[in-house]
């Protein structure tokens, strides 16, 4: 019944797009296999991917509002208030688990949807908008604590981000990070193929001629937004079980979610790339640090080879859209 | 001429000019009811202190961002000028102006790289100067564990410590340097033509302006900006500082006291005597806040509701003056 497969055009699965990036991931993922051929032995593999869920999932909720033409800054924070909220309320008291999950969930769709009608109503550019969030998210959670995380996580919640299903035949485990990310990478990649999908490409491809067509481009926009926060809050959940409570839990991220979803072929102003670009760029981001990890480069000269790594892969394309133009 | 018409100061007073005055009589108040004094000479001195070194830098990211561009990397260009500089002083005098060179010369090849990564290669500049700040941010953290070098006694004692009445030399270097963008921006062919590129990048082009030449420009002149705001920080702290830039969140809050100033993120609208406002109010409600001993954590709450405040009231005002 759905639109879209009344259009003449059949649904494919667009390779166009996504081809530059998984040539970066097969090339980096040989160079892997030479330097440490244990990491592709099926249950490190499969560790590998529930460790890299969290960024992932948040270049997944990024991809959406950078595709309407927005961004936001304020998953980072967002993510560590999260897991310093969640230690707090949960209090090592495992019957608070599912209450403050489901919280989690609310709060990161209410982070959202601030951003997205202050931006959209009050039309204050997104990078302030979620620039003056990540600002105020930072300085709430601090003082809600007194400058140092308390409580505790308890171990049903902190299970999602460190546990796996033991002893599978054939994968050797699955992290439930990994489940996690399977059912929302397929939310997401449903959301993008579906109407509203559409309609968010042509919003930040175009917003002008989005709303003569009847878009109700605020709208979409909030959506979007309250997208990137629901990512975040499930981010938030992940992280916190994999690594514990800390101030620190999410700083930079929304840094390295932008950088993987450009690195994705998504365009920074919208109206063009795939949410599977974007998450393979975030796995792409993880492969390049876990092989810097397995040469030996030092952890301080990371953020070197991740910059190099940008500015070549972005150059390229950028060079070839324009000569092909 | 056609060039009057492209002048950038068009706009009368400011509103972040309103704002601060407000701010400032509001924080007066409160202070004195509170039992303080907020103009006393300790207090104004570390408030033009605050303002000295936001304020370089968001003079220079002002440039860019009037051309329509953004530089994230200045965090990362003011803490590699205070080491450079210092390690360059290394404690003597002597080493001052070759040092200060140094350190000047570091910043405009690093400004000069993000021009050509923004216009030759055409990198969005969001990433280009992310990247490059990536760049800085792997040697800094590779090469220094903590602070390094020392600054030449000599520029401790100016450009660090020394006053006229209430007044730091250091502010009075911001306003120098204020005035000079001002005068590149509103008097000089480079000014005009970064508006206009700013404003419409394609016109521009088509009207003659050479955008490459005039978008490097900027860019140089930003991380020049950074890079003297990091001369002036290793004077403050008497040696280099690997993390100053970014703990100081100079990116962002020099971002923000541009957007204060009434200068459009989207370029092409804006100037230098909006952002000197901008920079004042963040270090006056800096200042009010110190004097009422505000936890520094609900601070940052506060900045974060005002940056967002401010920039709907100047998105309404802009919206009424198009319907109109």
């Amino acid at each position: 019944m759905r639109v879209a497969e009344r259009r003449p055009l059949p649904l494919r699965i667009r390779t166009d797009g996504i081809a530059p990036i998984v040539a970066l991931l097969v090339v980096l993922l040989i160079l892997v296999a030479f330097v440490q051929p244990d990491f592709l032995a099926p249950s490190s593999l499969m560790s590998f991917l529930g460790r890299s869920a969290p960024i992932i999932l948040l270049a997944a909720g990024q991809y959406f509002v950078i595709v309407c033409g927005e961004f936001d800054l304020s998953v980072g924070s967002l993510v560590t208030a999260q897991v310093v909220v969640a230690a707090r309320l949960i209090d090592s008291d495992p019957s608070h688990t599912w209450p403050v999950v489901a919280l989690l969930l609310v709060g990161g769709a209410l982070v959202g949807l601030v951003n997205g009608l202050v931006t959209t109503v009050l039309r204050v550019p997104s990078f302030i908008t979620t620039l003056g969030m990540f600002l105020i998210l930072v300085g709430a959670v601090y003082l809600w604590s007194d400058g140092a995380p308390k409580g505790g996580l308890s171990e049903e919640f902190r299970r999602f981000g460190r546990r796996a299903i033991e002893d599978v035949p054939l994968l050797g485990r699955i992290p439930y990070a990994l489940l996690v990310l399977v059912v929302v990478a397929a939310i997401a990649v449903v959301l993008t193929r579906s109407d509203f999908g559409r309609t968010l490409v042509a919003v930040g491809d175009n917003p002008r001629t989005a709303e003569l067509s009847g878009v109700r481009v605020a709208r979409t926009k909030t959506i979007a937004f309250m997208l990137s926060g629901l990512a975040a809050a499930v981010a938030a959940i992940l992280l916190g079980g994999y690594s514990g409570v800390s101030f620190q839990a999410g700083v930079g991220l929304e840094f390295g979610a932008i950088t993987a979803v450009v690195l994705g072929g998504v365009a920074l102003g919208g109206g063009r790339g795939s949410v599977v670009g974007a998450m393979l760029g975030a796995l792409t981001l993880e492969t390049l640090f876990a092989l810097m990890n397995f040469t030996g480069v030092s952890g301080a000269l990371r953020s070197t080879v991740q910059g190099v790594i940008i500015l070549l892969a972005v150059a390229v394309s950028s060079l070839r859209s324009s000569s092909s133009r | 001429m056609t060039a009057l018409s492209l002048r950038p100061a068009r706009h009368a007073v400011p509103g972040v000019f309103v704002a601060l005055a407000l701010t400032l009589v509001i924080g007066w108040l409160v202070v004195m009811l509170d039992g303080g004094q907020l103009f006393n000479q300790s207090t104004t001195v570390s408030l033009l202190h605050v303002a000295a070194g936001l304020g370089l830098v968001a003079v220079g990211q002002t440039l860019v961002i009037l051309g329509g561009s953004l530089d994230l990397s200045v965090a990362y260009v003011i803490s590699l000028s205070t080491l450079v500089a210092a390690e360059a002083m290394n404690g003597s005098d002597g080493a001052l102006l070759p040092a200060i060179g140094l350190a000047l010369a570091v910043s405009a090849a690093i400004g000069l790289l993000n021009g050509v990564l923004v216009t030759k290669l055409r990198i969005n500049a969001f990433i280009a100067t992310l990247g490059v700040g990536l760049l800085l941010k792997g040697y800094l953290d590779n090469g220094y564990d903590g602070p390094a070098g020392e600054s030449a006694p000599a520029l401790v004692r100016t450009l660090g410590y020394q006053r006229i009445g209430p007044v730091p030399v250091s502010f009075l270097l911001l306003l120098a340097v204020t005035a000079a963008a001002w005068f590149a921006l509103s008097r000089t062919r480079f000014g005009h033509h970064l508006v206009a590129v700013g404003g419409d990048p394609e016109v521009a082009r088509l009207s003659g302006v050479r955008n490459d030449r005039v978008l490097i420009t900027a860019h140089v002149l930003c991380s020049l900006c950074a890079g003297l705001a990091g001369v002036y920080l290793a004077s403050r702290l008497g040696s280099g500082a690997p993390r100053v830039g970014t703990e100081g969140l100079y990116d962002l809050e020099s971002i923000a006291a541009v957007v204060l100033g009434g200068t459009a993120l989207a370029g092409g609208r804006g100037g230098v005597l909006g952002t000197v406002g901008g920079v004042l109010l963040l270090a006056s409600i800096d200042a009010v806040f110190n004097q009422l001993e505000v936890d520094a954590f609900f601070k940052q709450v506060i900045r974060g509701v005002i940056i967002i405040a401010a920039v709907a009231v100047y998105a309404r005002r802009a919206m009424r003056k198009a319907g109109s």
